[in-house]
């Protein structure tokens, strides 16, 4: 069942691109559809009945180099699983959004066609995902990541006529090789250390490698933290964290579906997936893990302050995209694993569902994306409308505070931030202050794009306007389809990803050690929290927390075994999941009240007082400009490394290759040939004989001396 | 079949001989016999090679289908196979009729034309299966002529200037390599390959001109063959014939030129440099380590700043073969899989790419990047396979292009990490200059009156794109088919020279004992 999930695509993709000739456009997009939802519905069957496979399903040999075997196969627990149903769910929809959206194109003529092609590409990307988070190895991991990556490029560039749609494909995949170049030296690396690129084998050697050093540069490192630091440099490229983060905004040249797909739900998550899979290692590379929170602490601040001013509706959703992925890494960073896997699943129903929604008006609205130019769509698309509205009231968190109810994302958000703060060290405190600041940003700028997009005045072209439509069903059912997910999938999982320690040590089929004492760690986390506040009924409440039933009973569980035992690892020492549920009430109803406090701004500025924003950015001109400007990361790249690289480059052809090397050997050459020719007298003759007769003088001289040697 | 390996050396050289003997005339049908013939011959010696593929055991790592028999002045005539050489001679084999089909177009001197490639196919083949110094060298040597020939009749405009170029640097190298073969005979009493492989050459440190010369006599026989396998190869800093040469010699030149003569020098350091110089190579590795990731930096940032679509692939064929050398020097099972993985790989890949460019070539005259633009819209099938190609040569796992560069990425890791540092960087600057390049030409709108009409590719041009998108895809989705060949013989390689440099080590600390 897994082989058929994972080739369906490829075979869809290889049907549909290369035989749409003979059967025909719409046959084509059919059959890679349907194939995907063949593959749909076997994930969840795998899903939900926990089929899984303790050892890896063998499908073919690849590189086998002395101890260096990777073969084709899959590796099938429950973080696969998650990946599978996420990866299919969203691609199936994709697919059948697809055929609404890309019906008529106007960036094709007539009589180009394009569908097909488009339909290949996307299978063709869903088949690389899940080779990636199907691997049981590195090097198979790699193949999958890479070739996301060029369905990405290929896919951004769709719409190949365009300047800008080239070079943003560019630009992704180049960026993205950054990252690879980390990965790849990470891969080379754990095989120096461990002799073996097989998953299990690099779990199993986890707890040697944190005690190992490592040459490498000018100095020697802790094996496991130099090596979780590579791996993740890999992780910040594919997943656009702070840094590596330029091409994602830049991405958005891709058709509104690609955005969803790719850029929001899938591929941009497989950094986390990458973290969450190799938990043994950074469970024992404490160095890394930091760096990580770090990197994801900024991402999600960052991200979030583009995205407060940014008028590209896609690009609003982008940078949102980018901060959420930041809230996943500082969770796994922390080490609550499995909060970043929660976020990420609940992340991709509301992020695809937003960016089809908005698929749906730029479609309905002949291509605009410029929110300056929208305003007052509620009547025009009532449904797109709602299901816009879902996506926001999930993102920005909306639920009923320290229940187990409220939207998908006011769930798995909470339980990130809950996380941060359990982690106790610096690092994770600052983490805690970012996403709680990001989270008020976040349900700024979600406000405001329903605000600009759906409530006030109506700007703009009034032709536009006008004509603008509704979507039709197979755009329509997708979104249901998805709504469905990001207001269910956070109730539904909770207890699996982020609920009390049994459960999740039976999703993930984590063995249980030992038992700790209730007692003891509910008073261990009551004085940390009375430490951190002053209010005496936060204490009263807290304590309730601690002895509340969900989180805490007579005895509590702890995750124990071997790293790689179950399909995510917690180390003895990690105590996040228990400290994360007996935090104090300020921390958890903390997210609740920044989301209130970006909703009331937003409508203050954006409903009450529309004359507002425009004044603001006038007072505050540098710091809206920057922002605007997306912190100048793209111009400060382009002084420092692109064009420098250019005119080295030019440096190296014309001088380096042109004047030192050909000049000199030339000159050499020059001067030293026509010497030995006027010596032999024969400058006249041509040159191709002089050589030729040089080298079988040459012959001749060797022949006659071993002739005569020899005898 | 103990005679087989001449039947396939010798029966191009047989076509070429009838076709010198008995063709007449300047007419079409002249020309189309001498194609068809050129066509028939390479298709038979890929035919018959094909035995020689089947017959082969991998798991035997000496010489097989071994002929030994007397020639002129007591000189041997010997060839043979191992796991090291016979996928070179497949990978001859099997590109060169897609050669003689590349040049299908070509109407001036076909005969001479076909004429040429038949006797270097002899020649070429004669090199990876030699096992006799001298005839190695006659080998060697020879297949300059051909291929200095091509592309000083069939090139461009500044085809002498680029022929003079090749020859010089080639030429000059293997003198040097001449002198050291001259040497190497005066030691060991012998020109037997098999022999040479087992002798150990004197490694004591002794001054030259008041230098000593750690490894001794090795390190300068070594030197001598690097000097000609590196220019071959070639790797930088003498690297700067093969743009000039590609960018004049005409497709079916430059296809074999990347694809088949720059592997000589790969090949020479693994017949000669690895076995019969372990300690020279070894005092020299981390020299060579820096040349080749120098190389791939380098070449690959020059490719960027290329204007011309030869020019540009070229370079990217000079850092390629810094991978191939960076990872036979690294001497470990990885690097010497990888290395010889990439030089097929880079065979078939750069074969394929250089006949890229021949499509709109022969449609357009010219190689000026900027001459092109948004050809996808007219040409989807040649964008397709321009995409699969450039892939491949970027690197993309699932292509032949990534296994060699993968293991010996990972071979030099273990061996030394700053040159696996800057070496890994060459995958983020190929992607830029490969990209740039599809960019440039398959991309953007379709806006010059000229590229309005352009055909997309015919029934010839697809099949002889065929075999080479399967042997991409093939070799990079399973690579075991040539791991499994290779691999004994490799093991056997790397388990020699680590005898020899235990034999070795002993002689450095009597070496440092004696200074002090």
């Amino acid at each position: 069942m897994a082989s058929i999930i994972l080739f369906a695509p490829l075979l869809g993709a290889i049907i549909c691109g290369l035989f749409w000739r003979v059967i025909g456009e719409k046959a084509a997009q059919i059959t890679a559809t349907a194939l995907l939802f063949l593959a749909f519905f076997f994930s969840w069957i795998i899903f939900l009945t926990g089929s899984f496979s303790d050892e890896p399903i063998h499908i073919l040999r690849w590189i086998d180099s002395g101890s260096l075997v990777a073969d084709w196969a899959i590796r099938l627990d429950r973080l696969t699983a998650i990946m599978l149903i996420v990866v299919t769910t969203v691609s199936a929809f994709v697919h059948l959004y697809s055929f609404g959206y890309m019906a008529h194109d106007h960036a094709f003529p007539e009589d180009e066609p394009y569908r097909a092609r488009f339909f290949a590409e996307l299978s063709l990307f869903t088949f690389a995902m899940l080779m990636l988070v199907t691997a049981d190895n590195l090097v198979q991991m790699f193949f999958g990541w890479e070739g996301v990556g060029l369905a990405s490029y290929l896919l951004i560039g769709f719409y190949y006529k365009k300047e800008s749609a080239g070079e943003a494909a560019m630009k992704a995949f180049i960026v993205n090789r950054v990252g690879d170049f980390g990965f790849a030296l990470g891969i080379a690396g754990l095989f120096f250390m461990v002799d073996s690129v097989a998953l299990d084998d690099v779990f199993a050697a986890a707890p040697t490698l944190a005690e190992s050093t490592i040459s490498f540069l000018w100095t020697d490192w802790n094996a496991a933290n130099l090596l979780a630091f590579l791996l993740f440099v890999g992780a910040m490229g594919k997943s656009a964290q702070f840094l590596l983060h330029t091409w994602l905004p830049d991405a958005m040249e891709g058709p509104t579906p690609v955005s969803a797909l790719i850029h929001a739900a899938t591929m941009v998550t497989a950094g986390v997936f990458l973290v969450c899979r190799m938990s043994p290692l950074f469970e024992y590379a404490p160095g890394a893990a930091t760096f990580v929170v770090y990197i994801g602490a900024i991402t999600a601040f960052f991200a979030a302050t583009v995205g407060l001013v940014q008028n590209d509706i896609k690009r609003v959703i982008a940078y949102s995209t980018c901060s959420q992925l930041g809230y996943m890494f500082v969770a796994a960073g922390v080490g609550m694993y499995s909060a970043a896997m929660f976020h990420l699943l609940t992340h991709a129903f509301f992020k695809a569902m937003l960016f089809l929604g908005a698929g749906s008006v730029i479609h309905g609205m002949h291509h605009e994306q410029d929110m300056r130019n929208y305003g007052a769509l509620k009547d025009k698309f009532p449904v797109t409308y709602w299901i816009m509205m879902v996506g926001t009231l999930a993102i920005t968190g909306v639920g009923i505070p320290l229940t187990g109810i409220g939207f998908a994302g006011f769930l798995s958000k909470d339980a990130i931030i809950e996380s941060a703060w359990a982690g106790g060290t610096t690092a994770a405190g600052f983490a805690f202050w970012s996403l709680v600041i990001a989270a008020l940003m976040t349900s700024f700028y979600s406000w405001r794009l329903m605000f600009l997009t759906f409530h006030g005045e109506a700007r703009g072209d009034k032709h536009t306007h006008e004509h603008a439509h509704e979507s039709p069903m197979t755009m329509l059912v997708p979104l249901y389809a998805l709504a469905a997910g990001a207001i269910l999938s956070g109730m539904v999982f909770y207890g699996s990803f982020f609920g009390h320690a049994d459960k999740v040590a039976k999703f993930y089929g984590i063995p249980l050690a030992g038992e700790v004492h209730a007692e003891a760690s509910a008073e261990g986390a009551a004085a940390e929290g009375e430490h951190a506040t002053e209010a005496t009924d936060a204490h009263a409440t807290e304590a309730e927390a601690a002895t509340d039933p969900e989180t805490a009973g007579e005895h509590r569980a702890a995750f124990g075994g071997a790293p790689g035992e179950g399909a995510i690892y917690f180390g003895p020492e990690n105590h996040i999941l228990d400290n994360a549920h007996a935090a104090p009430v300020w921390v958890k109803v903390s997210p609740f009240i920044a989301m209130l406090l970006g909703l009331g701004l937003a409508y203050q500025m954006y409903i009450r007082r529309p004359d507002w924003p425009a004044k603001l950015a006038e007072n505050q001109r540098p710091l809206y400009t920057f922002l605007l400007n997306k912190w100048y990361f793209d111009e400060i790249y382009d002084a420092i490394f692109v064009k420098p690289l250019r005119a080295f480059a030019r440096v190296l052809w014309k001088r380096g290759d042109g004047t030192v090397i050909d000049g000199g050997i030339n000159g050499l050459a020059m001067g030293i040939i026509p010497w030995f020719t006027r010596l032999a007298g024969r400058a006249q003759s041509g040159y191709i004989f002089h050589y030729a007769f040089a080298m079988v003088i040459g012959i001749v001289i060797l022949v006659s001396w071993m002739t005569i040697a020899g005898n | 079949m103990q005679n087989l390996i001449s039947i396939i050396i010798f029966l191009p050289l047989i076509a070429a001989l009838i076709l010198a003997l008995f063709l007449r005339g300047e007419d079409a049908a002249a020309q189309r016999n001498a194609k068809w013939l050129a066509l028939i011959a390479t298709l038979a010696t890929l035919f018959i090679s094909l035995f020689l593929l089947a017959g082969f055991d991998p798991d035997d790592t000496g010489f097989q289908f071994v002929e030994d028999r007397d020639w002129l002045m007591g000189l041997k005539y010997k060839m043979g196979v191992d796991g090291i050489s016979i996928l070179f001679v497949m990978l001859t084999t099997f590109l060169m009729p897609l050669t003689i089909a590349a040049c299908w177009n070509v109407t001036t001197r076909v005969k001479e034309y076909m004429i040429a490639f038949l006797v270097l196919e002899t020649l070429m083949l004669g090199v990876f299966t030699a096992l006799d110094l001298v005839l190695f060298y006659l080998f060697f040597e020879a297949g300059l002529i051909p291929m200095f020939l091509i592309i000083g009749i069939w090139g461009g405009k500044d085809r002498i200037y680029a022929a003079f170029k090749f020859f010089l640097y080639t030429f000059l190298g293997s003198l040097l390599m001449l002198v050291a073969m001259i040497a190497m005979y005066v030691d060991a009493g012998t020109t037997d390959i098999p022999t040479l492989m087992t002798h150990s050459f004197a490694s004591e440190t002794f001054p030259v001109l008041g230098i000593q010369v750690i490894g001794g006599m090795q390190t300068l026989l070594f030197l001598a063959f690097f000097a000609s396998f590196a220019v071959k190869m070639p790797m930088w800093p003498v690297h700067t014939w093969l743009p000039d040469a590609h960018v004049q010699a005409p497709t079916a030149g430059s296809v074999i030129l990347a694809a088949v003569l720059l592997k000589m020098g790969g090949y020479g350091f693994l017949r000669f440099s690895l076995p019969m110089f372990p300690v020279g190579s070894e005092v020299m590795s981390t020299f060579v380590f820096w040349l080749s990731a120098i190389a791939i930096v380098y070449a690959s940032l020059v490719a960027m700043a290329q204007d011309d679509m030869k020019k540009l692939i070229a370079y990217s064929s000079v850092a390629h073969m810094g991978y191939v050398t960076m990872g036979i020097f690294t001497v470990n099972q990885q690097g010497l899989d990888g290395a010889i993985f990439q030089m097929l790989s880079h065979g078939f890949v750069s074969a394929a790419l250089f006949l890229v460019v021949g499509v709109v070539y022969d449609r357009m005259h010219t190689r000026e990047i900027a001459a092109y633009g948004g050809l996808m819209v007219r040409m989807p099938v040649y964008a397709l396979i321009f995409m699969l190609f450039t892939m491949a040569n970027v690197g993309l796992p699932g292509t032949s292009g990534f296994i060699g560069e993968f293991l010996t990425l990972m071979a030099i890791f273990q061996v030394n990490t700053w040159v696996a540092v800057v070496a890994t960087s060459g995958v983020i600057f190929s992607a830029c200059y490969g990209l740039w390049l599809y960019r440039r030409v398959m991309l953007g709108q379709l806006i010059k009156e000229s590229l309005k009409t352009i055909k997309d590719m015919d029934g010839r041009e697809k099949a002889i794109f065929a075999p080479l998108v399967a042997m991409t895809l093939l070799l990079g989705v399973y690579p075991a088919l040539v791991t499994d060949i290779i691999g004994p013989s490799v093991e056997a390689l790397i388990g020699q020279y680590e005898v020899a440099l235990n034999d070795y080590v002993p002689a450095i600390e009597l070496a440092s004992a004696g200074d002090n």
